[in-house]
This record gives C-alpha cells, sequence and structure tokens, in this order.
C-alpha cells in the first residue's frame, strides 16, 4: 500500500465510512495490550456502582478504530502528524452477542502547504457522537 | 477529594526505558483489529521505508498510560481513580515508533481545573529515543467525576 498523493485530494474529499462491531471480548483484548484495566471496561457491577449505564469502550479502542479509516485512507501509518480527539459520550457495550457499533467518518478541511492535509473525523455509537473535535494532521505523498 | 492543584508541573519520570518489541506492536495491532501488514511484517514495513515493523498511532497510549498511573496512584495529588473517565487524548509525532525503539518517557501535570462539578487533569508524556531525539508527545485529559 502506497501513501496517498497530495495533488490527489480536495478540500471536502470524503474517507470511506466504516462500521466497527465492538464486544465485550474485544475491550479485555484491548485492557491486556493497552494496560488500561480501568473495570469500567470490563466490570458492569462496578461501572454501575460509579453511574455508568453498563460497561464502557476504552475510549482509546475508539480512537484507534478511527485510526485504522484514517491510515487506511492515507495508505501509511507513518503519515499520521497529530491526532486529537475529544470523548464526547461513552460506548456502551451490553453482555450480549451483538455489543456495539461504532460508525467512522472523515473528510478532508484543509490542504496544507506543507504536504499535510487536516482531516476531520466522526464517530457514532447508539445514536450518539461519541468523537468531538476529531482532527488529524496527515502528510501525503 | 479535591485534586491538589499545587501539584501543576510536577513530572513523573517512567523509571525505565521503554522497549517496542514486534511482539507488542502485534498484540496491539490485533487488539485494535487492525490487520495492516506495516504492523506485523517487516518486508511490507520495509517496502514503505521503515526500518522494522511500525506502531499503531496510537500505540504511544502504553507510554501515557504508565505515566498517568503514575500521577493517579500518587497519594499526594488526591485523584479517586475509580471516578475517572479519559476526556481528550492527542498524539504529535516526529516519526512513528517502530520495533526496537527505546524510549525515554517522562510525563508532567500541564494543567489542573474544576469545571461543573467534575474536576479535570491533563498530563503530557514526551517520549523520545536513545539518540534523544523526540519521537511522540502523547496528551491525556482525565476527568474526575463529581459525586
Amino acid at each position: 500500500m502506497s501513501r496517498l498523493r497530495h495533488a490527489d485530494v480536495e478540500v471536502g474529499t470524503e474517507l470511506p465510512e466504516r462500521t466497527f462491531p465492538v464486544e465485550r471480548a474485544d475491550l479485555v483484548r484491548y485492557a491486556g495490550a493497552s494496560g488500561d484495566f480501568n473495570p469500567i471496561h470490563w466490570n458492569e457491577r462496578f461501572a454501575k456502582s460509579v453511574g455508568l449505564p453498563d460497561v464502557i469502550a476504552h475510549g482509546m479502542f475508539t480512537m484507534a478504530e478511527a485510526g485504522r479509516v484514517l491510515t487506511d485512507w492515507a495508505g501509511d501509518p507513518g503519515a499520521v502528524v497529530d491526532y486529537s480527539v475529544r470523548f464526547s459520550a461513552p460506548v456502551v457495550v451490553p453482555d450480549d452477542d451483538s455489543g456495539a457499533e461504532i460508525t467512522v467518518g472523515g473528510k478532508v478541511r484543509a490542504k496544507n502547504d506543507d504536504g499535510t492535509v487536516t482531516v476531520l473525523l466522526t464517530a457514532r455509537s447508539g445514536g450518539a457522537k461519541v468523537l468531538a473535535k476529531s482532527t488529524a494532521l496527515v502528510r501525503l505523498a | 477529594m479535591a485534586i491538589n492543584a499545587d501539584y501543576l508541573g510536577r513530572e513523573y519520570p517512567a523509571p525505565e526505558p521503554y522497549e517496542v518489541t514486534r511482539g507488542k506492536i502485534r498484540e496491539f495491532a490485533e487488539a485494535i483489529n487492525d490487520p495492516n501488514p506495516v504492523y506485523v511484517d517487516r518486508e511490507a514495513a520495509k517496502a514503505a521505508g521503515y526500518p522494522d515493523v511500525i506502531a499503531p498511532p496510537t500505540f504511544p497510549v502504553i507510554l501515557g498510560m504508565a505515566g498517568s498511573a503514575q500521577a493517579v496512584a500518587d497519594p499526594e495529588l488526591g485523584v479517586d481513580f475509580s471516578r475517572v473517565v479519559h476526556g481528550d487524548q492527542g498524539f504529535r509525532y516526529s516519526r512513528p515508533l517502530h520495533a526496537g525503539d527505546v524510549l525515554t518517557a517522562i510525563t508532567r501535570i500541564t494543567d489542573v481545573k474544576a469545571l461543573g462539578g467534575n474536576e479535570m487533569i491533563t498530563l503530557e508524556t514526551v517520549a523520545e529515543d536513545a539518540g534523544g531525539e523526540h519521537v511522540v508527545t502523547a496528551g491525556m485529559m482525565l476527568v474526575v467525576r463529581g459525586q
């Protein structure tokens, strides 16, 4: 996979929208891989005791899935110069066979003179906007 | 318990350098369900111009998490971990992390404030490679939810 060309991108170019499933097992695996063992991400009893509706996904899992849309579009994960998000609502993951879904989209907001582009990312789950102010700076070829 | 605002600027150096390994990158890539070959296949990574497999963009959260865990565990800081949720996160990269990197990280408390009954603590983790070159800065804002 090669890096997308700066010349082939316009302001308003959309990144292909994708939907990612997330189940409890994903959160357990992510906890182990990332080192974030906060029980709100795997223990329903604990999550409810601190006022959450149920177990919620790691914000960083959502950021990682949105990042896949970005890196697959750019053609090279190393093209990402800056990537920041705000977690505006939790991704609630019920203990059933289907779990939750995170739908990610994006759009080019600016083409910059230094060969980078500014991308706005969006992510929704269960009708809520789960990422806000999510922007990335990507250096294209 | 209120966060102790006197700790603004306090630093938490990682106790030892962090070694980026192929196995950990593979584990992380699998955990985010990302099959991109540059994370697991050295030849694919070399073809893309990297010395070894690279890490996904959010991989440095491992360094930030370790640093924030040090801060959150600091009894003098007064963070109630059971009420912490992640508010925002950012990464600024000088280059992608790759297997073989040995990174030195230091985490600083860059902001502490109260808003709407919650408290917000912002932590910044700066990671440099063995040559002292900047690799990535991770910024993390944690919300300590009010009772």
